[in-house]
């Protein structure tokens, strides 16, 4: 098969699983025993503010044709309206998603820093106590809950050191970088912790193969192995990973936006459950799937580039 | 955060790196060891709570709130409400523990026995449910979760629900690869050749040979359970208060946070035991298998 075979079953895959996203979005609230206003509403609405917001999700009609309200509806970017703010989800959410991606970027960014420092550290160090030592310390941080590793942090570098500000994300670049750094740590370390097991193991793997040997026989230099011959090729495995991550990643930004108070999309999901302001809540299952979707759809066509050998199936 | 793709990856990994020797196989690993005694402990204070702690995890004395670790009587210092904060852990320990058991066991028993079907029988079913899979992998899980929370409403019940529903899919994945490696296998050819139906083949041949990878994973699943039942609380969808969970604890101590650091940082210190407990024990498991 070749890449743009690839490529095309690629894309039929995605629009079935977008698709799928639909469906159980849609099926979630309406697939339940019960009426799905009263759920929304709570057992203590009264029969009249049922029936309106019925009229108003459309679920008094049949089910096809909500189906289709609501797939339309996403296509034109009208997600129904918010039943706290009184206004277009579409506009509420879309506000929000850029913070919660710069925090995402900014985490990958961080992670992929201290993936290749230690990873590397570690795998030169096969066994010896730097391994043993980056070995537990990331096991820690695998376990590490998110929301309190966050806690600490504004304890220690923030009302105790006063070296980071606790909330809010600044109003300049600079700031920027400045208000989101502990939020990305946080996120960063815990990514950094899956993806530097399998960057150790890549490594060790690759240094064993034949043209690094032949790489080391013609008497490059060490260094100059790692990075041109052994690191390229550890490297893809690693990547594949990143991207599986993604969704992880969007789920943990959710918590921590929380904790540092960024008024990211993982603050409005919040408030829209205690709130049961439904609508909101689908909207914003939607386009984090969405998200996933083309980003794991990025990854699997960039590794096609990035591995001339890659063979499709 | 999960490390659903590193797994199967790393042992990958181990397998191919570490020469297998007998006497690897025999000697335990200290990784194994320290994992199981750490877990022990965990779990002898859950079973033994009410005999570890003098106080009751939900009793209120107002006179005596916000005291630091150490204090007389108070060995872990006590909450804005004057209630001990290491009664308060340990009883949690019951809870967390129950959620992570419960949250991994019908998704495992589930996604292992699909995993085996569509491995074995192929076909319309096994695309099927790889197109449910790739469906679900979709959603952020967490998001998802919530999502699904926010449908049912707070609670335990509602959470193993939640995280049920999509935490099947792990165990299917990888009883169905192995499977798929094992249905050609001579020992099941001989089974068909002699009229084992499909059934017994699966249960009685493929199964005990392919469930230990999946048994290992348990120990991550665990850990993300608790992780997420924790976050679930943390955010007010968990367990309701007064009920002592990590999780709440840590949300409630965070308005008290340079008052009474301790009301944040012990609770986390507790879920960190458990889960590095549960994660050893999983390394271990995996390392002995690859050795």
């Amino acid at each position: 098969m070749g890449r743009a075979t690839y490529i095309r079953r690629r894309l039929i895959l995605m629009a079935f699983v977008l698709f799928g996203v639909t469906v159980v979005i849609f099926g979630m609230i309406r697939i339940l025993p019960g009426d799905p206003a009263f759920l929304i509403l709570g057992d203590r609405a009264t029969d009249q503010k049922a029936a309106e917001l019925r009229e108003q999700l459309g679920l008094n009609r049949p089910f096809l044709e909500q189906y289709w309200m609501f797939v339309s509806g996403f296509a034109h970017g009208d997600m129904g309206r918010s039943l706290l703010y009184r206004q277009p989800v579409g506009d509420l959410v879309l506000t929000r998603v850029p913070i919660t991606l710069a925090l995402a970027a900014y985490a990958m960014g961080l992670a992929a820093i201290i993936t290749l420092t230690f990873g590397i550290l570690a795998a030169i160090n096969k066994g010896g106590w730097p391994d043993q030592l980056i070995r537990i310390g990331f096991l820690f941080a695998l376990t590490t809950p998110n929301f309190w590793f966050g806690i600490l942090l504004i304890l220690l570098f923030g009302l105790t050191l006063h070296w980071f500000p606790v909330a809010g994300f600044g109003e300049t670049l600079p700031q920027h970088i400045w208000y989101l750094f502990l939020p990305a740590l946080t996120l960063a370390l815990q990514l950094s912790a899956v993806l530097i097991r399998n960057l150790r193991g890549q490594i060790i793997l690759t240094m064993r193969s034949d043209y690094v040997r032949t790489a080391n026989a013609k008497g490059l230099s060490a260094s100059l192995v790692l990075l041109r011959h052994v690191l390229r090729n550890a490297l893809l495995s690693t990547v594949t990973i990143f991207g599986l991550q993604f969704g992880f990643l969007v789920g943990g930004a959710i918590v921590v936006e929380t904790v540092f108070a960024l008024p990211g999309t993982g603050q409005l999901l919040i408030q829209s459950i205690t709130a049961r302001d439904y609508p909101v809540v689908q909207a914003i299952t939607v386009v984090s799937a969405v998200l996933v979707i083309v980003v794991n759809l990025i990854v699997d066509l960039s590794y096609s580039f990035l591995d001339p050998r890659v063979t499709y199936e | 955060m999960s490390d659903l793709g590193a797994r199967p990856l790393a042992k990958a990994t181990l397998a191919q790196v570490t020469p297998v020797t007998r006497s690897r196989m025999i000697r335990l690993q200290p990784t194994l060891v320290s994992g199981l005694i750490l877990l022990g402990l965990v779990v002898v204070v859950a079973i033994a709570a009410p005999l570890l702690t003098p106080y009751d995890p939900i009793e209120q004395r107002f006179t005596e709130a916000f005291l630091p670790p150490l204090s007389p009587g108070h060995i872990l210092g006590t909450d804005n409400f004057g209630r001990d904060i290491w009664s308060r852990i340990a009883f949690s320990t019951r809870l967390d523990l129950q959620i992570g058991l419960l949250s991994v066991l019908f998704p495992f028993i589930f996604g292992s026995l699909m995993g085996i079907a569509t491995g074995y029988l192929g076909g319309k079913l096994d695309t099927i449910l790889m197109r449910i899979v790739d469906v679900l992998m979709a959603f952020p899980f967490l998001i998802l979760v919530i999502a699904i929370m926010s449908i049912l409403g707070p609670g335990l019940t509602n959470l193993y629900i939640a995280v049920g529903a999509v935490g099947w899919i792990p165990y299917a994945r990888i009883t169905r690869g192995e499977t798929l490696a094992t249905r050609h296998l001579e020992y099941v050819l001989a089974a068909r050749t002699i009229g084992c139906s499909s059934g017994r083949i699966m249960l009685r041949h493929i199964l005990p040979n392919v469930i230990a990878p999946a048994l290992i994973y348990v120990f991550t699943g665990m850990v993300l359970a608790i992780l997420t039942g924790a976050t679930l609380s943390f955010l007010g969808l968990g367990p309701q208060p007064p009920t002592p969970e990590w999780g709440a604890m840590i949300a409630e101590g965070r308005q008290f946070l340079l008052l009474a650091w301790w009301m944040t940082t012990l609770p986390g210190l507790a879920l960190l035991v458990v889960g590095v407990a549960l994660s050893l024990i999983g390394d271990g498991l995996a390392e002995r298998r690859g050795a």
